[in-house]
């Protein structure tokens, strides 16, 4: 059922076998002044799958996020995005090859409009960005798109107001909106439940799961009947270390998964 | 210009069409100010308010819209203005190319002193810049064609072209205003250009910006250097107009006072750093006669500024325009949301 660590053919290069695998980790190690945060974890997301990574808190879910999207470097191990190798890369490098991530502390840019937020992450594709003898105005083309993606979660009335003015939740959906804007192979989304009334929760489920239909979606999570209903997939993560793999059937099975979540006070 | 605020009104959503509208005020006001200026205040004296107006402006640049706080912006003024006084008397170029050589040299040090301080942010960048502008005072201290403690005084005002002569102060002030009016026009641009959209981005969150792909450090420096080519324009000029480059054009307390300025007229608009170099330039020139009571003055404004209203002058005028309008649309905005 998974793939075999990559092997290093004679010419370099890291080959995957079996499954179709959008992103590799093979010993993704990370240690913070000697506390082993991710200790030799492998993970494989198969293209075209929601995968969910949960597990209590320090678990290590949010290391082993930020090491796979590259805003931390690991100590150990292999990271391959596609078949290359990107352990190596910046954060912008391996954002536009298609692997975006959210953040956990909704991350959407305070001063600017709405529809500007989301307007941002669509200019990123033009070669204009350094033009600033230009006018703005070469920006209104996007605007139309911009429209289409708030709709999509909701904020097509609020487009005019500042990102800072709006409920928490709506910056979730708004930073979504963004996200999608750069239309990501893969995309990595860190809790993007957290702090969400019950109906914007639904409506984000929806949303992930209709993103979801031409794309691959990585995502941490804790709220488990969220990830029961969305992910094709699970891997529990405890005391940095993979716990139990495969479906949520098999995961909530696992002995060492209940024990686990009961261990640390979780439901 | 009606028309396109007009067109404006109708396609774009009402925040925007108002920013636009009132951006188009705003440069009408500076317009009428210069115009009219003279008539009531000796032309010198608004000459020197536009010199640190750009300078302010430039560093606004850097600060208001990079998120980027400087503490040694005084260097690219005072690099400006070195350079240009030399120009004009050692080698006696026209005033035109004694301008363009000290922005260019500006310029210069600004991609130099850039690539070194960019690599930090907040206080470290602060603390870099400071240090680096503290090494071009001690150069400036120091090699023999700065003049020393004296300065390069009597700097020729010169020719424009060669045609026009530069030593009548109301000529000056017609040209003067003619190179303010423009780089204010390029500031703005640069603020309401693709570029300027993903600086803003940048400042709000940094890191967003990257996981959108951004290389955020390049935005940096670009802003970096365009905020330095403004400073050392406006030391430039000021040069030619006072006839005078001096240590205090490169000293600390001129980078202070660049930061003063902008936080009184209100950091990250674009008329703001103009207001507040107006106010401290007049405090500076009407107070004179109490000596060094000017600082305490100025202190004091600092702090009310800093307690009472954050947004600077202009910054606090604009958001109480902008609630105002919010509260004409508010219920109906809300309605359609809900």
């Amino acid at each position: 059922m998974f793939a075999q660590a990559p092997l290093k053919s004679g010419r370099g290069r890291w080959e995957t076998v079996e499954v179709d695998a959008i992103l590799l980790a093979r010993g993704l190690s990370k240690s913070f002044r000697g506390i082993q945060a991710v200790d030799g974890v492998n993970l494989t997301v198969r293209r075209g799958t929601i995968h969910a990574l949960i597990g209590p808190n320090g678990a290590g879910k949010t290391t082993c996020f930020n090491l796979l999207t590259k805003f931390l470097n690991p100590t150990k191990g292999v990271i391959t995005f596609n078949g290359h190798d990107i352990t190596r890369r910046s954060p912008a490098d391996v954002a536009r090859l298609g692997l975006v991530r959210s953040f956990q502390i909704s991350a959407v840019f305070p001063q600017l409009t709405v529809l500007e937020n989301v307007r941002v992450a669509l200019q990123r594709k033009r070669r204009d960005n350094f033009a600033f003898w230009r006018s703005d105005r070469v920006l209104k083309k996007l605007d139309g798109r911009a429209g289409q993606l708030l709709e999509e979660v909701g904020l097509e009335g609020q487009s005019s107001h500042r990102a800072a003015d709006l409920s928490y939740g709506r910056k979730r959906a708004l930073e979504l909106a963004t996200t999608l804007a750069l239309e990501p192979e893969l995309l990595l989304l860190d809790e993007p439940m957290a702090g969400m009334a019950v109906e914007e929760i639904e409506r984000t489920a929806d949303l992930i799961k209709r993103s979801a239909r031409n794309r691959t979606v990585l995502m941490v999570e804790h709220n488990l009947s969220v990830v029961a209903a969305l992910s094709d997939e699970i891997t529990v993560l405890a005391r940095g270390h993979v716990l139990a793999e495969g479906s949520y059937a098999t995961v909530s099975r696992d002995e060492r998964v209940i024990a686990s979540y009961i261990g640390s006070g979780h439901g | 210009m009606s028309a396109t605020a007009e067109s404006n009104a109708a396609t774009k959503p009402p925040v925007k069409a108002t920013a636009a509208a009132s951006r188009l005020w705003g440069f009408g006001v500076v317009a009428l100010l210069i115009i009219l200026g003279p008539v009531v205040v000796y032309p010198v004296l608004l000459m020197k308010v536009m010199c640190f107006a750009l300078f302010a402006a430039g560093f606004n640049l850097l600060l208001g819209f990079g998120g980027l706080l400087s503490f040694g912006h005084a260097a690219y003024f005072g690099i400006g203005s070195y350079v240009s006084a030399y120009a004009a008397k050692a080698w006696g170029w026209p005033p035109e190319a004694a301008v363009t050589a000290g922005t260019a040299a500006g310029a210069l040090l600004g991609v130099i002193f850039g690539v070194v301080a960019i690599r930090r942010q907040g206080i470290y960048f602060a603390m870099i810049t400071l240090a680096l502008a503290q090494l071009i005072y001690f150069v400036c201290l120091q090699v023999p064609f700065t003049g020393g403690e004296d300065g390069l005084q009597s700097v020729p005002r010169g020719k424009l072209l060669g045609l026009v002569d530069l030593s009548n102060d109301l000529t000056l002030y017609g040209v003067v205003s003619v190179v303010f009016f423009l780089t204010l026009l390029l500031v703005s641009r640069i603020v309401h250009s693709p570029f300027g959209h993903v600086l803003r981005a940048i400042r709000d969150n940094e890191a967003r910006a990257i996981s959108l792909g951004y290389k955020t450090v390049w935005y940096r420096l670009a802003v970096f250097v365009l905020s330095t080519v403004v400073c050392a324009l406006a030391g430039a000029m000021k040069a030619i107009v006072f006839q005078l480059a001096s240590l205090t054009d490169v000293h600390w307390t001129t980078s202070g006072e660049v930061v003063l300025m902008t936080l009184v007229g209100g950091m990250g608009t674009l008329f703001g750093p103009l207001v507040g170099a107006a106010v401290v330039v007049a405090a500076e020139f009407y107070l004179a006669s109490i000596g060094s009571w000017v600082q305490v003055i100025e202190g004091g404004i600092f702090v009310a500024c800093v307690l009472g209203f954050r947004a600077g002058i202009v910054g606090t005028l604009a958001d109480f325009g902008r609630r105002s309008i919010a509260a004409r649309q508010g219920a109906s905005a809300r309605a359609a949301v809900n």
